[in-house]
């Protein structure tokens, strides 16, 4: 017996023109959906799966009940059952406080006991690229931050996580942690699959618990922030680019001649 | 509570990273705004040239701990914990590169403080308010932290890295870490990529993003590289996707270019592409929206569909 936590987060894309409503984006501009990495993080899990029979994953995202479209994407892709956590406290927080998150996941870890915690390295809307090895800490497990590949049978037969980290520069460093431990997912670490036709009626079926932060024995001090967003703004442009003007007939014709005075494409 | 500040540097196979000396510039600056000393950490490796070349202007003391030649985790969440326990600082500040992230979340947790990620600018003012940006570059936004301790992680290539000589006082730190407990071992390291072309040789990059939306569109800008006689590169999603090998990509995690020049089509410009290309003599973006961070970086721009642009300058090269 075995299971995977997985956290998913739905979050949200901002379209190419928007407006800023106090500190935030005016929600007629947002399109919500799974974050990218977590989406990676589902397939890895999913596919530790469907190695052996005795292997469960959970997904838990905190959120509202917007959300649980998303998930039940994540369900439609083979992951077993959902948590989705939620509580009029939270309704008032831009929870970008770390700390916060952690104490809220490290309730549900601490009740599902799971041998591996998957996250995404970062959520694709605050970048803050934390919660994953917080979480570690908090709950006292080992960790490994972005992983790129992850040995599965190494994780079957051996309780042990052998991972590349993804550094910078095209280099990977080979790590191993003992299990339990919470493993942050990278983009690229494998091919997510769609969604079958099949695993969407099933999703369907399958359970989404929520729990208040009662539930999981946390009250409102459990989320209060230190760190709040004070203030957003657009960023002035630094741009100095010449742009070009015209058809695209035009506008290529314009580009070609300042390439070719570069030296590119001659003989 | 102190006022200082204890940054910990990193490096990696026996050098000290760029984003050390960063550290340094970001750390004086916030430890002049709070009044206090800029402790820095010097965690493994060879401790001692480390810590004389981190030694530059603006540091008050350096603390050597000298363990293991990498990076290890457990290691520095426990030697920072210890540091801390000492100096009490203020603010710990650490990179927010993969090895930064691997601990700087760990250390927060550990001593309860409140955690700012990623930071691009900061200001003390008996507490701190730092800049960061939200949804891929689009927006910045100032996060007030509301307490008198925090740790900070800082973003490469926004300090200027730090210059001249130091006269700080260099010491080693001991560190008690229970060798048994450590939970993570660094096996060793394996260059990603390899392959056929090394993309930072090219004088000419024709460099392809998401913007191309399907594989097969791929082949367009393969035309357009022969066109130009260029070779053919591409941002994240792309290798991701497995639409060109890892040996083709550009950024952080990719490969550093610097051409002579630089064609981005359909690359918005994340901070993590333009950190590895930012270096090219002249870069020309190629995109649909015309708030496309890839412009601020631009000499030359189009504002249009890639899919109408690029066969029009393959016509431009071949006609």
């Amino acid at each position: 017996m075995m299971k995977v936590l997985v956290t998913v987060k739905e979050v949200a894309e901002v379209e190419e023109d928007f407006e800023i409503e106090g500190t935030g984006i005016a929600d007629r501009y947002l399109e919500y959906d799974l974050n990218e990495w977590d989406d990676y993080a589902v397939e890895e899990a999913v596919q530790i799966a469907e190695t052996g029979d005795d292997i469960e994953v959970v997904s838990v995202t905190i959120g509202p009940e917007r959300c649980e479209e998303t998930i039940r994407m994540a369900l439609a892709k083979g992951v077993d059952r959902a948590i989705r956590v939620w509580d009029d406290a939270l309704a008032e927080t831009d929870l970008l406080d770390v700390a916060a998150k952690t104490r809220i996941l490290r309730a549900v870890v601490e009740a599902e006991e799971p041998d591996l915690v998957f996250t995404g390295v970062q959520a694709g809307d605050d970048s803050f690229g934390a919660t994953g090895v917080s979480l570690a800490d908090a709950v006292g497990f080992e960790w490994a931050a972005v992983v790129n590949d992850l040995d599965v049978d190494a994780v079957l037969d051996e309780s042990v996580a052998r991972v590349h980290r993804e550094l910078e520069g095209g280099v990977d460093e080979v790590t191993e942690v003992d299990l339990p431990a919470v493993l942050t997912i990278q983009t690229g670490i494998n091919e997510p699959r769609y969604a079958s036709l099949r695993g969407i009626r099933q999703a369907q079926r399958k359970e989404i618990a929520e729990k208040h932060l009662a539930d999981l024995g946390l009250d409102a001090e459990a989320v209060e922030t230190d760190v709040r967003l004070t203030e957003m703004y657009e960023p002035e442009s630094e741009s100095d680019a010449t742009i070009f003007e015209g058809s695209a007939e035009e506008t290529a014709a314009q580009l070609a001649q300042v390439l070719r005075e570069k030296g590119v494409g001659a003989e | 509570m102190s006022s200082d500040v204890l940054a910990v540097t990193e490096h990696r196979r026996g050098g000290l990273r760029d984003v050390s000396y960063e550290l340094v510039t970001a750390g004086r600056e916030l430890a002049d705004e709070a009044g206090g000393d800029l402790h820095l950490a010097v965690i493994g490796g060879d401790v001692e040239a480390f810590a004389e070349d981190v030694n530059r202007k603006g540091v008050d003391y350096v603390h050597t701990v000298d363990r293991g030649e990498e990076f290890n985790h457990d290691v520095y969440v426990r030697a920072v914990e210890a540091l801390h326990a000492e100096l009490d600082p203020a603010v710990v500040l650490m990179p927010n590169s993969v090895n930064g992230l691997d601990y700087a979340p760990a250390v927060a947790n550990a001593l309860d403080l409140p955690l700012v990620t990623d930071a691009v600018a900061f200001e003390w003012d008996g507490a701190l308010a730092a800049t960061r940006e939200m949804y891929n570059s689009k927006v910045e936004t100032t996060v007030e932290v509301d307490a008198e301790a925090v740790a900070v992680t800082i973003r490469g290539g926004e300090w200027p890295g730090a210059e001249g000589t130091g006269d700080a006082e260099i010491a080693p730190f001991d560190v008690e870490i229970d060798e048994d407990a450590l939970g993570s071992r660094v096996i060793g390291f394996e260059e990603a990529g390899g392959g056929d072309v090394d993309i930072s040789e090219a004088d000419v990059l024709v460099s392809v993003g998401r913007g191309i939306e399907e594989e097969e569109n791929i082949e367009l800008v393969q035309e357009l590289a022969d066109a130009l006689d260029a070779t053919l590169s591409a941002s994240r999603p792309i290798v991701d996707n497995g639409w060109l090998p890892k040996n083709r990509q550009v950024g952080q995690s990719g490969k550093v270019v610097t051409p002579k020049v630089y064609l981005a089509i359909g690359i918005s410009g994340a901070v993590q592409h333009v950190a590895g290309m930012k270096g090219s003599e002249t870069i020309v973006a190629i995109n649909t929206d015309s708030n496309a961070p890839i412009f601020d970086i631009a000499d030359y721009g189009i504002v249009g569909d890639l899919f109408e642009v690029v066969p029009a300058l393959i016509d431009e090269f071949e006609g």
